[in-house]
């Protein structure tokens, strides 16, 4: 199927989930509302003609204008078609629902999205961050963060 | 080596201070903790491999700090590694040493100014007795710095707290 198609598809099923899109690119994208993520990922997967049963890559974007966003590389083994989902929030509300029960892959990845991002991944059955320490404070891939001057008694800055 | 020049005629007996024979022992067994973080850690397993062959400078690999003598820091170390060796710095019995092995354990290596998760040289946790530069450092840097933390036990004392300056 071509991009085209899978949004038509995604937009006659779940309408206003569906935001925005863009085809004209390398990887066409399809942007979805956050907190439907979940839904139109069972869809994706489980639909005859989508079949999307392979996530090869869950990535975090800081746009550096308030927004965030997951975005969501899915690839169809048995269709040999790919997408690009992308699920924009705000730094006041960064929340996005967990795809985790859908693509196993997605769990760490997630996790990894919400220790660098601060993304809040709604009802992830594991939130704990990935790679810091669990009593790091902020989130280092962020555009406005800082580093701090002491973590435990060591002195980060250079 | 003190102790061969002051060799008595008959050959059974010798004669040198005890800090002299205690210094040598220990230099000459110094037992290394068995301990990689990155790539430095390669190049560290490359000196104990047969081309380079620390052993041959008394230098075994022990799987536990407690019969460890020496510590090589072989490789970045992360905020959240470095309270894991500053642990096991802890459990080392007394002397103990140190090289840190590399740009990143001295002082931060690459990671100096965004490396938000990198300690910025280990020797803020834990002192370090010889700095082997390099990124990463060949065998041959090893072995040298392995010789100047010879040296150093070499001219240590009894009484006094430090080894002394040569």
């Amino acid at each position: 199927m071509t991009a085209q198609e899978i949004h038509d598809g995604l937009k006659a099923k779940f309408g206003g989930a569906v935001l925005d899109a863009k085809f004209e690119v390398m990887q066409p994208w399809i942007s979805i509302a956050p907190d439907r993520m979940k839904d139109v990922a069972f869809f994706l997967r489980d639909d005859p003609s989508m079949q999307f049963d392979y996530m090869m890559c869950l990535s975090g974007v800081d746009y550096n204008d308030g927004r965030l966003a997951i975005v969501y590389h899915l690839f169809s083994m048995v269709h040999r078609h790919k997408i690009v989902l992308k699920a924009f929030c705000t730094k006041e509300n960064p929340h996005v629902q967990t795809v985790s029960s859908v693509w196993g892959t997605a769990n760490w990845h997630e996790r990894e999205v919400f220790d660098m991002y601060g993304i809040i991944i709604d009802e992830h059955p594991d939130p704990r961050r990935l790679l810091m320490p669990d009593d790091w404070e902020g989130h280092p891939l962020r555009k406005d963060y800082k580093v701090p001057e002491f973590y435990n008694g060591m002195k980060v800055p250079y | 080596m003190g102790l061969l020049d002051q060799r008595f005629e008959n050959g059974n007996v010798f004669v040198t201070s005890l800090e002299n024979l205690l210094n040598w022992a220990r230099l000459s067994s110094l037992y290394q903790m068995q301990f990689g973080l990155a790539c430095c850690a390669i190049e560290m397993m490359a000196a104990s491999a047969s081309d380079f062959d620390i052993m041959r400078f008394g230098i075994i690999p022990r799987a536990t700090p407690r019969q460890a003598d020496v510590m090589f820091v072989a490789g970045t170390v992360t905020i959240k590694m470095a309270s894991r060796i500053k642990r096991l710095y802890d459990q080392m019995a007394e002397p103990r040493y140190i090289i840190s092995m590399g740009s990143c354990a001295n002082c931060g290596g690459p990671y100096w100014e965004h490396g938000y998760h990198v300690l910025k040289g280990v020797d803020r946790v834990i002192p370090v007795d010889v700095y082997v530069p390099g990124c990463p450092p060949r065998p041959e840097a090893l072995l040298e710095g392995i010789i100047k933390l010879q040296e150093k036990v070499r001219n240590e004392s009894l009484v006094k707290k430090s080894a002394e300056e040569k």
